[in-house]
């Protein structure tokens, strides 16, 4: 295969390259060059990560890309990348979301232009680094930077309580990840080597094996974010500009999700065996208590701010069951949660750049002033409530699925989030597109343009292919969460 | 052995030679041609860094002055740095100088011998050379903060400068003449034997002493809980290049102080120092960051920052050793030198920012000053932000290599328990540096004035602010560069 072009390091650097050119050239004089150069680099990013997919060998668990330069070799740090099955759809998700988050801010976005693009292309170069990344000092490096981009993408384009949030945001997110780094220093110390792949094959004893697992817990559950430590997420997303939340809700999430993959679970098989109960105990919690939680909330960011933590519960659901349709299921849940959510926040951008305001009870009666975008939402919408034929409706499905097998009631429990699910979102919807038209302001809207249409309409398109076929997707995991599974059912006692 | 070997110390005869035709020249010209001499200052101080750092790694440890000076790698290399960090002090500080009536030959001759001062100390081999170079940096100091004769805060900055730093240059002649008490010798490779000597033997009281008053003089250079009480108050009033030559370059001489006395001298007890560095280090770091969120005053924010970094510097140098494992000292001590060059590197570019902001009649003094700076100065506040997000350790800084460095040293000796509360500390800290990325960036200016800065100052803020970010992602060469300086220094 094209073994030789170096695509992860391509797919991580290019975006970081023109994010600092366009901060380095651009201002809000030429804020148009700016946009159509931001639009540029994230449409060449997103193709250098096509042969990812396309040169995949499913049927090895085996890393594939790998690149490995040597780095800090004092420590046995090294610049090691490399993608799996387990990966590689994020590293493809991570650059197409840019995309789409460069095309909402296009007419949006009207001060320090070059700024936000810089910061968005920047950040999504490092989130790529993340998932790529097979040395965990490395990953480390990835994982923490993306908190600065995140925090000025939050505290200068955010709304009026931005500041509050984009501390909170980040000192909470911080607390998580330094214990990690603790973690990760002591299994460099006790291995020699921060390669990811040498520390699954470390043995460790059961208490090492608990405090490591809770070392990444700290962080991987604030970045998830799982109850009760998922207070940071809906001040979030209630303040980031619409980009900011895409981002925050499509990828910045799944990072806290795949540290349980690729860290916790391989390298504590045990621990994360004896912990499982604790883990499935605040996945339900998330599941239904913030399904709860969601149902009454008046802002619609936060509405779907809480939607999201009750789907990442169910991905941590799908995790701790060790079962390979639950882990499956899990793992397209978070690839089509990506979309959802992504697109629910860019929905609610296109109301709010036309009405500024977020409240549901500022609209009403949608529907008859924007067929158009009552049609996109009313899809999202469902796919968010898991509606068949819908991208949501796969995964949840197979966590479903797998959690009957493992436990009934655990899955009658988890089978809730389809009612939870169903109610908050199509209750939403009611209030704010169907009905009489509510005010002046419903009365005024203009419906989506043609920008606002390709953009909503790719999205569409992506949900509903996904939800029909979702074959691509299991293709590639299946070898590699089968090979997870047996690693993870071997004790390292 | 016995040899003068003047070869080795041609950095600082060079200096002193310089230093004094500098005098004579600006003051037969009555400062006419200062401009020049200045260019020809810094171009003198960039090229005996170069010098110096060139010849690192050499070839062993060398001695000189009948063993009361020496040269080896470590020697080099701070040097060199310190004077590259004299160097970037006067390019930068060249535009406030002349706007605060700073820019006479005066400030030159003392800038010129605060280094020198510095490198006596960091190449002393000898009790009493220490205190010489010690005393050369702080009196140079003393007189600098107050080179504005008629600002009142200058004046009471310097009074208190140079009384407690009196105080504390009496605490360390104390402890050295208990030393010499104890063992007879001013020499430190002559303390060294005779304290190997008292180890195996009963630990003489006088020699413990000793070391607590070394160590308490230590601490009020260096600046930690609970000897720091001058740091904000100095940082504060002190015009911004003299509060700039006081936190930056010396750091690297106090930590070749550390070395000195502690490392090349009293190795053998270590577990009695490292003992009395871990409840400064931990004081420090809970003082200096609880405190630090208090100021509404960037430079009392930046002095306990400071204070804080001094502690996390010590825990590094505090896990050398481990009962009578000394495999780790190599590790320990290269973790702090990289420490300490780091936080220099960091700490220019800090104050290199605040002095190129402050114009005539203007000293930004609080953190409300920095407002809005994106919209005034993208390019400074952005070379601010990576300064910030390094001094809090959020990777890919050289802050985050620097930490990380300290608590792998600590993780080694197995204090994990000191590492976690460590990495808590940093997270304390980690609000009030992002809390001025905030001010820069979230918020509107409150003043619009334009920021002027000169094209050479604009250069090296963007080379430090470059070399932030670029030792962070590559910095093996710089640790191996400290390890091999630091191994040869233990050899020998």
């Amino acid at each position: 295969m094209s073994n030789n072009i170096p695509f992860l390091s391509l797919a991580i650097w290019l975006p970081i390259a023109f994010g600092v050119l366009i901060m380095a050239l651009g201002n809000d004089k030429n804020a148009g060059m700016v946009r159509g150069a931001a639009l540029l680099a994230a449409l060449i990013s997103f193709v250098v990560t096509l042969p990812l997919y396309f040169g995949f060998d499913t049927s090895t668990a085996q890393l594939q890309f790998v690149e490995n330069l040597p780095w800090i070799e004092a420590f046995g740090a090294s610049y090691g990348l490399g993608v799996d099955g387990l990966s590689v759809w994020f590293v493809i998700l991570t650059a197409l979301i840019t995309i789409f988050v460069v095309v909402a801010a296009w007419e949006v976005i009207t001060e320090k232009v070059a700024q936000y693009m810089a910061a968005f292309l920047i950040l999504s170069g490092l989130m790529v680094g993340v998932f790529s990344a097979t040395d965990g000092l490395l990953f480390y490096v990835f994982f923490e930077a993306t908190l600065i981009p995140m925090y000025i993408i939050v505290g200068v384009w955010g709304g009026p309580n931005r500041i509050y949030a984009a501390f909170k945001f980040f000192l909470y997110t911080l607390l998580g990840s330094l214990l990690t780094l603790v973690a990760l220093i002591y299994l460099q110390s006790q291995s020699g080597t921060f390669e990811i792949a040498a520390w699954h094959k470390l043995p460790l004893g059961m208490t090492e094996q608990i405090l490591i697992f809770l070392a990444f817990l700290m962080a991987f559950a604030v970045k998830v974010p799982m109850w009760p430590v998922h207070t940071w997420l809906p001040d979030a997303h209630v303040e980031a500009p619409t980009g900011g939340s895409v981002v925050l809700a499509a990828i910045m999430l799944k990072l806290g999700a795949y540290g349980f993959l690729r860290f916790s679970m391989p390298i504590a098989p045990d621990a994360s065996h004896e912990l499982a109960g604790f883990m499935i105990t605040l996945s339900l919690i998330a599941v239904i208590y913030i399904g709860v939680v969601a149902l009454v909330q008046k802002d619609m960011k936060k509405l779907v701010a809480y939607s999201s933590i009750a789907h990442m519960g169910f991905v941590t659901l799908g995790f701790f069951m060790f079962q390979d349709l639950a882990v499956q299921g899990a793992i397209i849940q978070m690839i089509s949660h990506g979309f959802v959510s992504g697109a629910m926040f860019l929905c609610i951008g296109v109301l709010y750049d036309r009405v500024h305001s977020r409240e549901i009870s500022a609209y009403g009666g949608v529907v008859n002033t924007m067929p158009k975008f009552a049609a996109f939402f009313l899809l999202f919408a469902m796919a968010n409530a898991g509606l068949p034929a819908t991208s949501g409706f796969v995964g949840e499905f197979m966590v479903i699925l797998g959690a009957v097998k493992y436990n009934f009631w655990i899955g009658l429990l988890a089978a809730t989030t389809l009612i939870f699910g169903a109610a908050y979102s199509l209750w939403m919807y009611k209030r704010v597109v169907f009905g009489e038209v509510a005010n002046d302001n419903v009365k005024e809207l203009t419906d989506v343009n043609t920008r606002e249409f390709l953009m909503l309409g790719a999205l569409a398109v992506l949900v509903m292919a996904m939800g029909l076929y979702p074959k691509p997707f299991t293709d590639v995991l299946q070898v590699s969460v089968d090979a997870l599974l047996q690693h993870v059912a071997q004790s390292k006692l | 052995m016995d040899q003068m070997n003047l070869s080795l110390a041609i950095p600082e005869i060079a200096l002193a030679l310089f230093a004094c035709a500098f005098l004579i020249a600006d003051s037969v010209t009555k400062g006419r041609i200062l401009p020049i001499l200045h260019n020809i200052v810094v171009l003198f101080c960039i090229g005996l860094g170069v010098y110096c750092l060139a010849q690192v790694p050499t070839t062993g440890t060398e001695l000189a002055f009948t063993n009361m000076y020496i040269a080896d790698s470590m020697a080099l290399a701070l040097k060199g740095f310190s004077a590259l960090a004299i160097a970037f002090t006067l390019i930068v500080g060249a535009n406030y100088a002349k706007d605060h009536d700073m820019f006479k030959g005066e400030l030159h001759a003392l800038v010129l011998f605060t280094l020198l001062g510095q490198m006596v100390m960091i190449s002393a081999n000898n009790l009493l050379l220490v205190y010489l170079g010690v005393e050369l940096l702080s009196l140079s100091l003393y007189a600098a903060v107050a080179m504005q004769r008629d600002n009142v805060r200058a004046t009471e900055a310097s009074m208190k400068y140079f009384v407690l730093g009196a105080l504390a240059s009496g605490f360390l002649l104390y402890g050295m003449s208990m030393i010499y008490g104890a063992t007879g010798s001013l020499n430190h490779s002559d303390i060294a034997f005779a304290a190997t000597a008292a180890v195996s033997g009963e630990k003489s009281i006088i020699f413990i002493f000793g070391i607590v008053f070394l160590v308490a003089g230590l601490a009020f250079k260096l600046g930690v809980v609970p000897f720091h009480m001058w740091v904000p108050d100095v940082y504060e009033g002190s015009p911004s290049i003299a509060t700039l030559l006081i936190s930056g370059a010396p750091k690297l001489a106090a930590f070749a102080m550390l070395m000195r006395l502690l490392v090349d001298g009293l190795f053998v007890m270590a577990f009695d120092w490292q003992n009395m560095l871990m409840v400064l280090a931990i004081a420090s770091l809970a003082i200096g960051n609880l405190t630090a969120i208090a100021q509404t005053s960037l430079k009392r924010m930046l002095a306990y920052s400071t204070i804080a970094q001094m502690g996390f510097m010590l825990l590094g140098f505090l896990s050398g050793v481990t009962g009578q494992d000394t495999g780790n000292a190599a590790q320990a001590y290269s973790s702090a030198m990289f420490y300490s060059i780091t936080y220099v590197l960091t700490t220019l570019g800090t104050f290199g920012v605040i002095m190129v902001m402050s114009r005539k009649g203007f000293e930004v003094e609080k953190i409300s000053d920095l407002k809005g700076l994106n919209k005034r100065a993208p390019w400074l506040a952005l070379i601010m932000l990576l300064l910030m997000f390094s001094l809090a350790g959020i990777p890919p800084m050289v802050g985050f290599a620097a930490k990380l460095l300290v608590l792998k040293a600590l993780l080694a000796t197995g204090q994990v328990w000191l590492a976690v509360y460590a990495v808590m500390f940093s997270l304390v800290g980690a609000f009030y540096y992002i809390r001025i990325v905030k001010t820069m960036y979230f918020e509107a200016p409150s003043d619009e004035t334009e920021i002027v800065m000169g094209n050479d100052a604009r250069a090296v803020l963007g080379v430090n602010g470059l070399a932030v970010i670029v030792l962070g992602l590559l910095p093996a060469p710089l640790m191996a560069y400290c390890m091999t300086a630091i191994q040869q220094t233990l050899a020998g």
